[in-house]
């Protein structure tokens, strides 16, 4: 019998040291909650000596998707591999990963070095103002020609003294997505101009809001659905030198969100939380959702879903339930660059990757067919606005007719550096002032405090 | 040499060997202690942290970092709520485990299989504080079981928002702290009390005493080493607090701040690379728990004579 144990003693620990020992190759991604302590990087592909490695920087797996969608032929032409480092966003988690490796670029073997990484436009201005990221028609090799089509936002807000040093698949106008179900049967219609005529300003947008809320369904999701809207229609970026500056608009938006909270207009949900993702299902009551043209592909589609392994087509969920509109004022949400990293050894590849990815009429438009997002080719929009393309999962919708003018009017003129920690803190504290744990000071206050530890330099 | 030794006296004097033995230990913790420790306390006196992708610093600050610590941060606050859920969880910790204690160790109660009772109440020793702490979050969440269960039994009409409010919240890292930690008090408890001579049991209730007599007159006092060291210990696992209210509230420290722990705090500054801030708060910790622990010391065990009274 002491034999027995003690061989199964034995045993065990030499079956935890090997399962410490191997590469795991599963990705692990964390969306809701996760230890923020040590960010998880997940490495795909095993590298081989003689194979170039590409190591793409990036938060979620969207563009990974695309590259797998339409690019991967590349890879082969240049006889490069292809590695996905993703490290989710939350608490400036990817940021501080991202600063490390770039700057250990020097240091790091050829194989660990940065090649392209991924900004947002929260973070962007950051890494494009710094050295890190390459400009892309003198150091990578894109042409202004090959730009021409880009809408001219994507390129100013990663152009820093007349060099451009980023590029993007996507313009990201924003709209109001809504049930149409629910606004056939409390506002008699679904079309979306005349749904369009109701929420035309913020006004009609509470009295649809009270209609709902008799009807038995919530206006919005959750505390932050509305935020962009407000956030970006400010007068004045978030700092102002190193003084924070909150504008106006956003304490509007905490004005409506405390309004809607206490009427029970909204379903006190957190953005990107499962019961947020839940209230765009088939089970949900909320009429409808802020979106940008990348939200339509990426979340709502997929929570739409009823059966996430089947179809996505009519019959499976609510695919099909859903329209868009403007809403009541314009404005634009997020957006992915891709830029290049210095010290990265894999220039031709970056080239053909950025051109294929953001310049090429044809696969932008391809693009927009198969996933709905709203690409950055003028061109390629104009003729899908003109023609007669229609969205299943929008019930046959042209949404990028509607979009059409509107993305070429975004202004990105107010950002900053530190927006994504302070768009972050602020939406954070001003929760615990809807669920009316503090008053409003008192959540102010703790912004601050929070703002000061991510930011040390920032003063009140 | 040893031969000498050996010679020279009858008294053979093996004790350098003892030193020799010691070696490695004083070695290790020097360098990976000791070392590391003073270089903390010398770069607490720098400013050094991150702008966008610039490093600043380090710069020598003097005692700039401890006056923005002390002025600007909440430190008080954060070290009432490490006191506070240590505390909400360490009474009953201790309640629940002197009551365990005192049953497996009675000889009288035959309580039959305690060995399973013994593994069952470590157990949760054994699971990962992160691990529980998601299962918690998922358990106690808005729509999660609980409120689903909550709801369903009537006893409430709207899911109750656990991690919105500082008492459900702070309750929460309590109830896992010594859902963690009880087996482990009960088992040195135990061996606290089988340390204590049979005989004496014996004579009390010869002369009568009652059950609860004989714990508090014969079992608390003698048990009093024991005691000690589960405080001592505890107190200092308490102030460093930090896995579980990360995890539960996603680091932002709760409702209002009120389960943001010292170390919690600390890590967010290491996070986001503020080594300065960082630095001066890893000193200030030390100290508070050097004088908590010196203190709870000195009055569990300082006054002898006067120990009967407790």
């Amino acid at each position: 019998m002491k034999k027995i144990i003690s061989v199964m003693l034995v045993m065990s620990m030499v079956v935890l040291i090997l399962t410490g020992c191997t590469n795991s190759d599963d990705s692990t991604k964390k969306e809701t909650s996760g230890s923020s302590q040590t960010p998880a990087s997940t490495v795909e592909a095993g590298e081989t000596k003689e194979d170039q490695v590409v190591n793409i920087y990036s938060w979620n797996d969207e563009f990974k998707s695309l590259y797998e969608a339409y690019a991967t032929d590349l890879a082969e032409k240049h006889g490069v591999k292809v590695n996905f480092i993703i490290v989710a966003n939350e608490n400036n988690a990817y940021q501080n990963n991202l600063d490390a490796a770039l700057q250990a670029q020097e240091s790091a073997a050829k194989d660990d070095k940065v090649d392209i990484f991924l900004v947002e436009a929260d973070n962007a201005s950051k890494y494009t103002k710094s050295e890190y990221a390459l400009d892309i028609v003198g150091d990578v090799g894109l042409t202004e020609a090959d730009l021409a089509d880009q809408y001219q936002y994507t390129k100013d807000i990663v152009t820093v003294d007349g060099v451009q040093k980023g590029t993007t698949w996507q313009a990201t106008p924003g709209l109001f997505a809504y049930r149409r179900s629910f606004a056939k049967e409390v506002l008699g219609t679904d079309d979306p101009a005349q749904v369009q005529e109701l929420l035309s300003n913020w006004d009609k947008f509470d009295d649809v809001a009270k209609k709902m809320k008799d009807a038995g369904y919530f206006m919005l999701s959750g505390y932050d659905d509305s935020f962009r809207t407000f956030s970006n229609n400010v007068s004045e970026p978030w700092v102002d030198d190193t003084k924070i500056v909150i504008d106006d608009n956003i304490m509007k938006w905490v004005e409506q969100t405390k309004m809607y909270t206490d009427e029970r207009f909204n379903n006190r949900t957190t953005l990107w939380a499962p019961e947020w993702s839940a209230d765009q299902g088939p089970d949900g009551k909320v009429f409808g959702f802020f979106y940008s043209t990348w939200g339509i592909n990426f979340t709502l589609l997929g929570n739409s879903l009823a059966d996430a392994d089947s179809e996505p087509a009519v019959g499976n969920g609510i695919y099909g339930d859903y329209a868009v509109c403007e809403g009541p004022q314009a404005y634009y949400w997020g957006g992915t660059w891709v830029c290049a990293a210095k010290g990265t050894d894999d220039t031709p590849f970056i080239k053909d990757l950025m051109y294929r990815l953001t310049c090429d009429a044809e696969t932008m438009k391809q693009i927009t067919l198969d996933t709905q997002d709203y690409t950055n080719s003028e061109a390629a929009m104009g003729e899908l606005a003109d023609s007669d393309y229609a969205s299943d999962f929008l019930g046959g919708q042209n949404h990028i007719a509607l979009f059409a003018e509107a993305a070429k009017k975004i202004d990105m003129s107010n950002i900053s550096d530190y927006d994504q920690g302070l768009n972050e803190s602020f939406q954070q504290a001003m929760h615990e002032y809807f669920e009316e744990n503090v008053d409003r000071e008192t959540a102010l206050d703790n912004f601050y405090t929070t703002a000061f530890e991510k930011y040390p330099e920032l003063t009140k | 040499m040893k031969a000498l030794n050996v010679k020279k006296g009858k008294h053979v004097s093996y004790s350098k060997w003892g030193y020799i033995f010691l070696i490695p230990f004083f070695l290790v913790y020097g360098v990976f202690s000791l070392i590391p420790m003073i270089s903390t306390f010398y770069y607490s006196f720098f400013e050094n942290y991150m702008s966008g992708l610039k490093m600043i610093g380090p710069t020598f600050v003097g005692i700039d970092n401890y006056i923005k610590l002390l002025n600007q941060g909440d430190l008080l606050k954060y070290t009432q709520n490490t006191l506070i859920m240590w505390i909400l969880g360490f009474v009953p910790q201790i309640a629940v485990s002197l009551l365990l204690a005192a049953w497996f160790t009675n000889i009288r109660l035959k309580l039959r299989c305690a060995g399973f009772f013994k593994t069952i109440i470590y157990m949760p020793n054994l699971i990962m504080a992160s691990a529980l702490s998601m299962l918690f979050f998922a358990l106690f969440s808005n729509n999660g079981p609980i409120n689903m269960l909550l709801m369903d039994s009537g006893i409430i009409d709207e899911p109750f928002h656990f991690m919105s409010s500082a008492i459900g919240a702070r309750g929460l890292i309590a109830m896992m702290n010594f859902l963690m930690w009880f087996g482990n008090t009960t088992i040195l408890l135990m061996a606290g009390m089988m340390g204590i001579d049979p005989a004496l049991f014996e004579a009390a209730e010869v002369d009568g005493a009652t059950s609860f007599q004989i714990f508090s007159k014969i079992t608390m006092p003698l048990l009093k080493p024991i005691l000690t060291y589960v405080m001592i210990t505890s107190l200092i696992g308490g102030l460093q607090m930090f896995d579980i209210p990360q995890i539960l509230t996603n680091g932002i420290g709760g409702p209002d701040r009120t389960t943001m722990t010292l170390i919690m705090y600390l890590n967010n500054h290491l996070f986001n690379n503020n080594y300065g801030l960082a630095g001066a708060l890893s000193v200030i910790i030390f100290i508070i728990t050097g004088a908590l622990s010196i203190g709870v010391f000195k009055s569990l065990t300082g006054q002898k004579g006067q120990g009967d009274k407790g």
